[in-house]
């Protein structure tokens, strides 16, 4: 089986190398993706915000799971006794005296926790900086929405997953991430109203302030925004529902 | 031998991607553990990036940023001294793709693990044949 495998890679391998033999040479300024191609793919950036939310859905469809866990751990946090309650209808309230537990608990690093927890917002802000300058400099809604998503993540790694949880809904998380694809598809959709093609913000002058020139980028920041959203909610649904199996109890 | 050596050397990076792309697909058909077959497929599709950013690249020519002096002097911006920025966006969007084919194939190897206790497909074809 292996040596067929291998048989076969080596095969599409000599055949792909044989048809570069017809390439352009590397660096070359009169290849062809050069000079015909652009522009042709521009319009189709439109499919990743599509396969980003379908993913999340996917995740979402084949994970969760609403069940929830029959027996809940606590600890007493001044005196470190650990609770067992069998009892699935009862619980302790969540605060100063009692603390969560599971399984991987560990107690709480105080180097780990203070850290992330001054570097979270600088994370975020700096999400924001690359979502708002996308249309002039390297950046855009997707580089900022995951950039947003990994600062999500980096709590839930650094405190627990139930941190994130309560924090951040679930249902919020589902409707930021509709919200995204709307704004983005809703501007599209806003162009071909008017009279343009699909996502044609020049079209969108008579809506916005502003000089006619600057339309384009207005219309762009608006779609990154759309995508941003809809990114760093995906990435925080795809990352709780492997992580914890889809139960969003515990986790890493 | 010195004709192939100069068209091997002049082509090189579709080299370095051919033999990227043959590991990433040597994983995916021989490996017979499922989260191995995802990494072999996440190799495969990186070949598939650099393959396409390599296409885009002209030698002796800047980042696709048009600089403020070329417009104020009046000097016409030729296209052979910035990189061609298409590919590399182009690229972006497979990255994305990526990212989401990725974070789906964890979510149904959680999925078979739930349900079998497995990821080895060996091990998987018995549970199979066995109910």
């Amino acid at each position: 089986m292996r040596i067929l495998a291998f048989i076969v890679v080596c095969l599409t391998g000599a055949f792909l190398l044989y048809g570069t033999s017809e390439f352009p040479d590397w660096g070359d300024p009169n290849a062809p993706a050069s000079l015909h191609v652009a522009g042709y793919y521009i319009e189709k950036t439109y499919e990743e915000t599509a396969v980003i939310f379908t993913a999340g859905i996917g995740c979402f469809l084949l994970l969760r799971d609403f069940r929830g866990k029959k027996e809940h751990y606590y600890h007493h946090i001044p005196t470190g006794v650990i609770l067992h309650i069998k009892d699935e209808k009862k619980s302790l309230t969540v605060g100063k005296e009692f603390g969560y537990m599971d399984k991987e608990w560990v107690p709480p690093d105080l180097i780990n926790k203070n850290i992330c927890r001054i570097l979270i917002p600088f994370i975020q802000i700096n999400a924001l900086y690359v979502l708002a300058h996308g249309d002039y400099s390297p950046g855009g809604g997707f580089q900022g929405g995951v950039i947003f998503g990994s600062s999500l993540i980096l709590l839930s790694i650094s405190y627990d997953l139930k941190t994130l949880v309560k924090r951040v809904k679930e249902r919020l998380l589902g409707i930021f991430a509709a919200l995204g694809v709307l704004i983005y598809a809703g501007t599209g959709a806003l162009c071909l109203i008017i009279g343009g093609n699909f996502l044609d913000y020049g079209k969108l002058a008579p809506l916005l302030p502003g000089h006619s020139d600057h339309i384009r980028a207005y219309g762009m920041l608006v779609v990154e925004i759309g995508v941003g959203i809809a990114v760093m909610a995906v990435m925080t649904i795809i990352y709780i529902n492997i992580v914890s199996e889809g139960r969003h109890d515990e986790g890493l | 031998m010195s004709d192939v050596l100069s068209l091997i050397i002049a082509k090189y990076n579709y080299w370095l991607y051919v033999i990227l792309m043959m590991i990433g697909l040597y994983g995916m058909i021989a490996k017979n553990n499922l989260i191995k077959k995802v990494v072999g497929m996440n190799i495969f599709q990186t070949a598939i990036i650099l393959f396409y950013v390599s296409i885009g690249y002209k030698t002796h020519a800047g980042i696709p940023i048009i600089t403020s002096a070329d417009t104020a002097h009046g000097v016409a911006v030729k296209a052979a001294d910035y990189i061609n920025p298409l590919t590399s966006c182009l690229m972006l969007t497979a990255i994305v793709v990526s990212v989401a084919t990725f974070g789906y194939a964890m979510a149904l190897a959680v999925r078979i693990y739930q349900r079998y206790k497995t990821l080895e497909e060996d091990e998987l074809r018995m549970r199979l044949s066995e109910e």
